[in-house]
C-alpha cells in the first residue's frame, strides 16, 4: 500500500494536536479570568434606581450616619432598606417639590413600595450575617467601599467566597476598633498587623471557615 | 501470619456485634427466618420510571455532559428590594417573631407558638405553656402550616357555579332567613363538627335561643363516639376523662393507641415516658395492650394480647369480674384467662397507681366498664379524673346526623348550614348521604377546600385556616386558648364564628370582635384589656381548665350493660387514620408521605390482615380484594400486618376522597362506604373476595432494612438491674488509630445528641417537624416506590418474636454526624465537609450529584433530588418555605445537619448580644417536636450538658459503632419491663 501522507504528516499532527490543548487551557483559563473579572461580578458599575439616591450627598455631604437609614444593621442578618417614611421625615420639610423625589412621595401617598435593585446581591444559598460582622469590629467600608463617594451606588468589592475567605481566613488584616465601624475615611494604622491581632483576641474573631458558616 | 495485636487489624466479622438478635421487618424476611434461613430476602423489583433504551441513554448521558458545564454561566437575575412604606413596628426583617395559637383537631385544640418571617407563617412548634403540648407538638400541629398554603383550598364565594361576592351571599341570606325567621327557625338545620369552641358554641346556642324551631347537628366522623355513650352508661351523664401517666405504675389499654393516635397522645405519651425512666430506669411502669390491631402503642407494650374488637369486650367484664367490680360476671375464656389473671393482679398490686384506659372507638360497655373497673382499683381522684365534657352540648352525635338525614328525606330542610363537615364523604353509609343533600331547599358549606359535600351546596363559602383567624379552642382539660391569626386571609374565606355572626347580627362583625366581645363578657374583669392582651401572647386563659368533678357510678349501670356480642365470620374495624384522622387532611402532603407507624405505608390505607388468615384465604400483600359487608362493597389493596388479631381486618377511615385535592385524590379507599349507624366501629360477617391482581402500596420499611444487624438493642429492665453493663458486653468499641486520617481535634463547640429508644413512640412528629423546617420535598407515590422519599429523619421499625403477637421497636434515624465519616472522604467537589464544631456540612450548591458519599454511607440518611422534587411553582406553597435553609433543586445530595441553621443562628446572636449559650439553647426541630423528650441535642465539650451526662450512660451505644465511624448521634438502649407471670401466660 502507498504511503498517502507525507512524513511530516506526523510532526502537523502532533503539533496540532498540542494546539488543540493549549487553545482548550487557555479558552478555559481566559473564560475562568472572565467570570471572576469585575464586570461579570457587577463591580464598579452604578446602577439605576427608581430614585437617583446619593451616598455621597447624604453621607459625605451631611454626615448622617448608616444606621439613621438602615436601622437593624446591629441586630439582623439584613441591614434593612429604609421605609419611605424614613426618606420623609426630612424630605416632607426638605426639597418637599422636588421634581427628582416625585417617587418617593408617590409612595408615601400610595402606600406602595419603591422598588429599589439589589446592589448586593449573593446567591441565595449563601447566608449572610451583617449584625455578627458589625459586631466584631468589621467596618461597612471595608466590604462596601467609599459609599460616601457614590452619587448612585455600586457595588465595591467582588463578593466571590474567595473574597470572604481571605478575611475569614486572615481577619487582624482587615478588623478595625468597634468604635470605627461607621467610619467612612478609617485609614489602617501602620500597625494594623499588632492591633488586628489585639483585637482578634479581644473581639474573640473566630477563624471561620467550615461550609456551615455560610451555607445552610 | 501476622497476630491482631502487631498489625492493628481488626477483621470486620469481629467487630459486629456477637449474639445477633433475629430481628425481622417484613413479613417475607420473617418467613425465611421461619424456614431456618438468614435475614437476606429478595426486594421487590424495580419499578422503571421509564423505559429509556441504552442508546438513547448514552446519548442523554453525553449531551447531559457536554451541556452540564453551561449551566454554570448563568447570571444572577436582578432582583429587587422592597422596604415598607411605614415600618411597623417591632419588625426586624431577618429575624423571626413568635406568636401563640392553637390548632384544633376535632374538639381538642394543641396550643401552638408559630415562627412568623416577615408575616408569613412558615413553622409550628408546640406551646411550652400549654398543657396539651408542654412544648412538643403533634403531626397534625407541625402540617398544619401547609394546610394554610394549600393551593388547592377553595378561593372563591360560589353559588351554582358562579362566583359571587360576601355581600350578594348576605343578601341572599337575609332574604332566606326572613321567612325561617317567622317560622321561628322552622327550617333552618345547622351541622358542624363537634363544638368545643366556647365562642362558636355560645353563638350556636344563641341561634337556638332566638331560633327556638332550628336544629344543631354535631357530627365528627371520628369522634369519641363509644367514650360519650360509656360514660352515660356508667354515670347516667357526659363527662371528660384525663388519664395521668405521669403517676401509673400499671397501665392496661384496651384498644387505645393512645400514645401517638389522637389530640391528647402528645400529652400522654410526653407523661408516659417521663413515668417510665423513672428512677434511673430502674423504676418503670408496665404497660399491657389488649388491641384489636397493631398499633404503635401496642408495640410498646411489655405485654400484648391481640384480640378481636368484640372480644375485647368479653375480656372486659372478665377483668371486672376478677377485679370485684360488682354486678359483673362473664364466662371465661381459656385462651386468655392466665393471662387476664396475672394482669388483674398487677393492677390490684397497684392501687390508685394504675390505668385501664379503653380505646375511643371501643364500644360504650368497655367504656362503662373500665370507669367502674378503675373506680374499684381506686385510681378515680389519683390517675383518672373526670371533669364537665369539652364540648359545648355533648351529643350522640350519629343519632344527630341520622335526625339530619330524616329531616332532609321528609324534605323539612329550607336552609342548610354546614360549618367544616363534610357529610357527603364520611356520614354514615345508610342514611342516603351524598343525594339527600338536594333535597335542602338552599344549602351552604363553609369549608377550607371544594370538597365532596360541595357539589350538592347552593352556596360554598370559603373556610378561613385557623392560621388566618380568630377563635378560641380547649385543650383535653378545658384549658382556653385565643386561636389568633398569623397571616391576613389568603383568599375571600371566613370563619365559622364569623358567618354565625352574619346570621345572628347582621351585617355581622370581624373574628377579632367576635371573639374580643364574646371574652369581654365571659371574663367579667375590670382589667380585660390586660387580660386580655397577657391570655393572647401566652397562647392559654390562665386558670380556664375545668374543675374536677366525681360523678358517681349510676345505681343499676351493670345491670344496663348490653349483652356480649358475639363474633361471628371476618371481623372489620374501623380506625381514624393517625395522620388522616377523619380524612380532614387528605391534601397534605405530608402527612400523605409520613410513614404510617407500624407498616410505613404512603400515600394509601390498606386492608391489614393477619398472617395467618390471609394464608388460609389464600391473599397476600398487594393483592387486591372486595370487601363487602350487608351488600355494600369496597376495593382495596392488602397489607399484612404482624400482631394482627386473627379473623379481623382492620381498615383506617380518612382516605379514598374524591374532591380534597389532588394530592388526596384517589390515595388509598373510602372505608366509609362500609360504614353504618348501627356498626360505626366494628361489624362482623365481613366477605373478603379476592377481584385479581395487585395494586402496589409503597413503603419505605423494605428501603430502609439494616440487613438484620444488631442495631436496636432492646432488652428488659431486669437484665439491666442484674447486668448493668450488657449493652457495652454485646457491642464492640473499635480500637483506636484505626483510621488512616489523623484525628479531629474539637476545641470549642461539639455537637452531639442521644436517642433514648426506651421512650420513642413511634408518633412521627420528628419527621413532619424536620420536614417543615427543613425545605423538604414530597416526591409522591411512584418515587417512594422507587425509594427515594426524602426524610431526612426516619423511625425504623423493627418487630422481634412471633408474628402472631411481635414486640415492636422503633428507631429513629438522623444523620449520625460521624467523626471519621465515610461520606466526607469520597466526595470529588468536596461539597461535604468537616465543621469545626464536628458537623457534617452538605454544600448544596457544590453538589454535582455523583452519590458516591450515599454509596458509602452505612446509615442511608443521604437523600439525592432525582427530579426536582420542590415545587418551584406553585406561589402560595412558596410562602411556607423557611428563609433560613437553601431550596435544593435537582441533581443535589441533601442530608440532615442538626438543623445547622438554628446552631449558627443562636451561636450568631449569643455573641451579638453578649449572652453565653447555656444548655438548650438551641433545639432540633426534631428534638423540639418531640413528645417524649427521646431526643437530646447539646454540646458534648460543655461538662454538665444534658446530652453529655445522656452518653454517659451505660445503656448508650454506637449505631453499627463498629464500623469506626464514630458518630455523634447515639442510642440509649432500650428497656422494657415485661410481667414474668404474663410472660409464662
Amino acid at each position: 500500500m502507498p504511503q498517502f501522507f507525507p512524513r511530516t504528516a506526523n510532526s502537523i499532527i502532533r503539533l496540532a494536536l498540542l494546539a488543540a490543548v493549549v487553545a482548550i487551557a487557555t479558552i478555559a483559563w481566559l473564560g475562568a479570568l472572565f467570570v471572576r473579572s469585575p464586570y461579570e461580578m457587577g463591580q464598579q458599575t452604578p446602577r439605576n434606581q427608581p430614585v437617583p439616591f446619593s451616598h455621597q450627598h447624604h453621607v459625605g455631604g451631611l454626615g448622617i450616619d448608616c444606621r439613621y437609614c438602615h436601622t437593624t444593621v446591629e441586630k439582623s442578618s439584613f441591614a434593612n432598606i429604609p421605609p419611605t417614611h424614613t426618606c420623609m421625615n426630612c424630605h416632607s420639610e426638605m426639597w418637599a417639590v422636588a421634581p427628582v423625589l416625585k417617587t418617593v412621595r408617590q409612595s408615601y401617598r400610595t402606600g406602595k413600595s419603591i422598588d429599589w435593585l439589589r446592589v448586593h446581591d449573593l446567591p441565595d444559598f449563601v447566608y449572610f450575617n451583617h449584625a455578627i460582622h458589625v459586631h466584631k469590629g468589621i467596618g461597612c467600608e471595608t466590604c462596601h467601599g467609599r459609599v460616601d463617594r457614590m452619587p448612585l451606588t455600586w457595588q465595591a468589592n467582588s463578593l466571590t467566597m474567595n473574597w470572604c475567605l481571605n478575611c475569614h481566613r486572615h481577619p487582624e488584616d482587615f478588623v478595625r476598633p468597634r468604635e470605627h465601624v461607621f467610619d467612612m475615611d478609617y485609614t489602617p494604622p501602620r500597625d494594623q498587623k499588632e492591633l488586628g491581632a489585639k483585637l482578634v483576641r479581644e473581639y474573640r474573631i473566630q477563624r471561620l471557615t467550615s461550609c456551615s458558616t455560610c451555607h445552610r | 501470619m501476622k497476630s491482631q495485636s502487631q498489625s492493628g487489624f481488626v477483621p470486620i466479622e469481629q467487630l459486629i456485634a456477637a449474639p445477633r438478635p433475629r430481628h425481622w421487618q417484613t413479613v417475607e424476611q420473617y418467613e425465611a427466618l421461619a424456614r431456618g434461613g438468614s435475614e437476606e430476602y429478595c426486594e421487590a423489583e424495580d419499578t422503571p420510571l421509564d423505559e429509556v433504551s441504552r442508546r438513547r441513554f448514552l446519548q442523554l448521558a453525553a449531551a447531559s455532559f457536554a451541556f452540564a458545564g453551561i449551566t454554570g454561566c448563568t447570571r444572577q437575575p436582578p432582583e429587587s428590594i422592597l422596604p415598607y412604606v411605614t415600618e411597623p413596628e417591632n419588625v426586624v426583617p431577618g429575624r423571626p417573631k413568635y406568636y401563640a395559637t392553637a390548632i384544633p383537631v376535632g374538639p381538642m385544640a394543641q396550643g401552638v407558638i408559630v415562627e412568623s418571617h416577615l408575616g408569613r407563617p412558615t413553622k409550628v412548634e408546640g406551646n411550652p405553656a400549654h398543657p396539651a403540648s408542654l412544648g412538643a407538638s403533634s403531626v397534625h400541629s407541625q402540617a398544619s402550616v401547609l394546610d394554610l398554603y394549600d393551593p388547592d383550598r377553595a378561593t372563591v364565594i360560589t353559588s351554582l357555579g358562579q362566583q359571587r361576592s360576601w355581600e350578594e351571599f348576605r343578601l341572599a341570606l337575609t332574604n332566606l332567613l326572613g321567612p325561617v325567621q317567622t317560622r321561628g327557625g322552622g327550617g333552618l338545620h345547622i351541622l358542624t363538627g363537634s363544638v368545643a369552641s366556647p365562642t362558636l358554641g355560645a353563638q350556636l346556642q344563641a341561634v337556638l335561643k332566638s331560633l327556638p324551631n332550628a336544629k344543631w347537628h354535631q357530627y365528627d366522623a371520628a369522634g369519641p363516639h363509644g367514650a360519650r355513650g360509656g360514660a352515660n352508661l356508667a354515670f347516667g351523664r357526659p363527662v371528660n376523662t384525663m388519664y395521668r401517666f405521669d403517676q401509673a405504675s400499671v397501665i392496661l389499654s384496651l384498644d387505645a393507641d393512645f400514645l401517638v393516635t389522637g389530640e391528647p397522645s402528645t400529652r400522654y405519651a410526653h407523661d408516659f415516658a417521663a413515668r417510665r425512666v423513672r428512677g434511673n430506669r430502674l423504676d418503670m411502669n408496665r404497660l399491657y395492650v389488649v388491641e384489636s390491631t397493631m398499633t404503635a402503642t401496642g408495640g410498646k407494650a411489655d405485654q400484648r394480647l391481640p384480640l378481636q374488637y368484640s372480644e375485647v369486650e368479653q375480656f372486659t367484664r372478665t377483668l371486672g369480674e376478677t377485679v370485684g367490680v360488682p354486678n359483673v360476671t362473664a364466662a371465661s375464656n381459656a385462651r386468655y384467662s392466665e393471662w387476664l389473671g396475672a394482669v388483674a393482679k398487677d393492677l390490684a398490686a397497684h392501687r390508685g397507681s394504675s390505668i385501664v384506659i379503653p380505646g375511643a372507638h371501643q364500644s360504650p360497655a368497655v367504656h362503662a366498664l373500665a370507669h367502674a373497673i378503675n373506680a374499684q382499683l381506686g385510681n378515680i381522684g389519683n390517675t383518672v379524673v373526670y371533669t364537665d365534657p369539652l364540648e359545648q352540648e355533648p351529643t350522640d352525635e350519629v343519632a344527630s346526623i341520622g335526625e339530619l338525614a330524616q329531616a332532609l328525606r321528609e324534605n323539612q330542610v329550607e336552609l342548610l348550614l354546614i360549618l367544616g363537615a363534610n357529610p357527603a364523604y364520611d356520614a354514615p353509609a345508610d342514611l342516603g348521604f351524598p343525594e339527600i343533600l338536594s333535597r335542602a331547599k338552599t344549602s351552604v358549606l363553609v369549608s377550607l377546600h371544594s370538597n365532596e359535600t360541595a357539589e350538592w351546596m347552593t352556596w360554598q363559602i370559603p373556610e378561613s385556616h385557623p392560621l388566618e383567624s380568630w377563635g378560641d379552642a380547649r385543650a383535653y382539660d378545658g384549658t382556653v386558648s385565643i386561636v389568633q391569626p398569623l397571616i391576613e386571609t389568603l383568599y375571600e374565606s371566613r370563619s365559622p364564628i364569623e358567618i354565625l355572626d352574619a346570621v345572628l347580627n347582621p351585617p355581622g362583625r370581624s373574628g377579632y370582635d367576635i371573639v374580643r366581645a364574646y371574652w369581654q363578657g365571659k371574663s367579667g374583669r375590670n382589667d380585660f384589656e390586660a387580660w386580655w392582651r397577657k391570655s393572647v401572647c401566652n397562647g392559654v386563659i390562665e386558670n380556664s381548665a375545668l374543675p374536677l368533678i366525681t360523678p358517681a357510678l349510676a345505681t343499676n349501670w351493670a345491670a344496663k350493660l348490653p349483652n356480649v356480642p358475639q363474633q361471628q365470620g371476618i371481623e372489620i374495624v374501623f380506625r381514624p387514620d393517625p395522620y388522616m384522622y377523619d380524612g380532614r387532611f387528605a391534601n397534605n402532603t405530608w402527612l400523605q408521605e409520613l410513614p404510617q407507624p407500624m407498616t410505613k405505608l404512603t400515600w394509601d390505607n390498606a386492608v391489614y390482615l393477619s398472617s395467618a388468615t390471609a394464608k388460609r384465604l389464600g391473599i397476600a400483600a398487594q393483592h387486591r380484594v372486595e370487601l363487602s359487608l350487608r351488600g355494600r362493597t369496597v376495593e382495596g389493596s392488602v397489607w399484612i400486618l404482624p400482631g394482627q388479631p386473627d379473623d379481623t381486618v382492620s381498615v383506617h377511615l380518612g382516605w379514598g376522597r374524591t374532591r380534597s385535592g389532588r394530592a388526596g385524590n384517589g390515595a388509598g379507599f373510602n372505608a366509609y362506604r362500609l360504614r353504618t349507624s348501627d356498626a360505626m366501629w366494628t361489624a362482623p360477617d365481613l366477605q373478603i373476595r379476592l377481584v385479581g391482581g395487585t395494586f402496589p402500596l409503597a413503603t419505605t420499611q423494605l428501603v430502609q432494612s439494616m440487613e438484620g444487624r444488631a442495631l436496636m438493642i432492646s432488652d428488659t429492665v431486669d437484665r439491666y438491674r442484674s447486668d448493668p453493663d450488657f449493652v457495652k458486653k454485646m457491642t464492640k468499641d473499635p480500637p483506636d488509630g484505626l483510621s488512616l486520617y489523623p484525628k479531629w481535634n474539637y476545641t470549642g463547640h461539639a455537637w452531639g445528641m442521644s436517642i433514648d429508644l426506651t421512650k420513642c413512640v413511634n408518633c412521627n412528629a420528628c419527621v413532619v417537624a424536620c420536614q417543615a423546617e427543613n425545605n423538604i420535598p414530597v416526591v409522591g407515590k411512584d418515587q417512594v416506590l422507587n425509594r427515594r422519599a426524602m426524610h431526612w429523619i426516619r423511625i425504623d421499625t423493627y418487630y422481634e418474636g412471633d408474628i402472631a403477637n411481635p414486640r415492636g421497636m422503633y428507631q429513629p434515624v438522623p444523620c449520625m454526624q460521624c467523626e471519621d465519616a465515610p461520606c466526607e472522604l469520597v466526595c470529588p467537589v468536596q461539597a461535604t465537609n468537616h465543621s469545626v464544631d464536628g458537623l457534617n456540612d452538605m454544600v448544596y450548591n457544590r453538589c454535582v450529584g455523583t452519590r458516591f458519599c450515599s454509596n458509602n454511607c452505612p446509615y442511608k440518611v443521604r437523600r439525592f433530588n432525582f427530579t426536582l422534587y420542590e415545587d418551584w411553582v406553585t406561589e402560595s406553597i412558596k410562602l411556607q418555605r423557611n428563609p433560613d435553609v437553601t431550596v435544593r433543586s435537582r441533581g443535589v445530595m441533601e442530608k440532615c445537619t442538626y438543623c445547622v441553621q438554628r446552631i449558627r443562628e443562636a451561636e450568631i446572636y449569643a455573641q451579638v448580644d453578649d449572652k453565653g449559650l447555656p444548655d438548650g439553647t438551641i433545639q432540633t426541630a426534631c428534638q423540639q417536636a418531640c413528645p417524649t423528650q427521646a431526643i437530646i441535642f447539646g454540646d458534648i465539650n460543655q461538662p454538665d450538658s444534658h446530652v453529655r451526662k445522656l452518653k454517659e450512660e451505660k445503656l448508650d451505644y454506637e449505631l453499627l459503632g463498629e464500623l469506626n465511624t464514630r458518630p455523634r448521634t447515639t442510642y440509649l438502649a432500650e428497656l422494657r419491663n415485661p410481667h414474668a407471670e404474663t410472660e409464662q401466660a
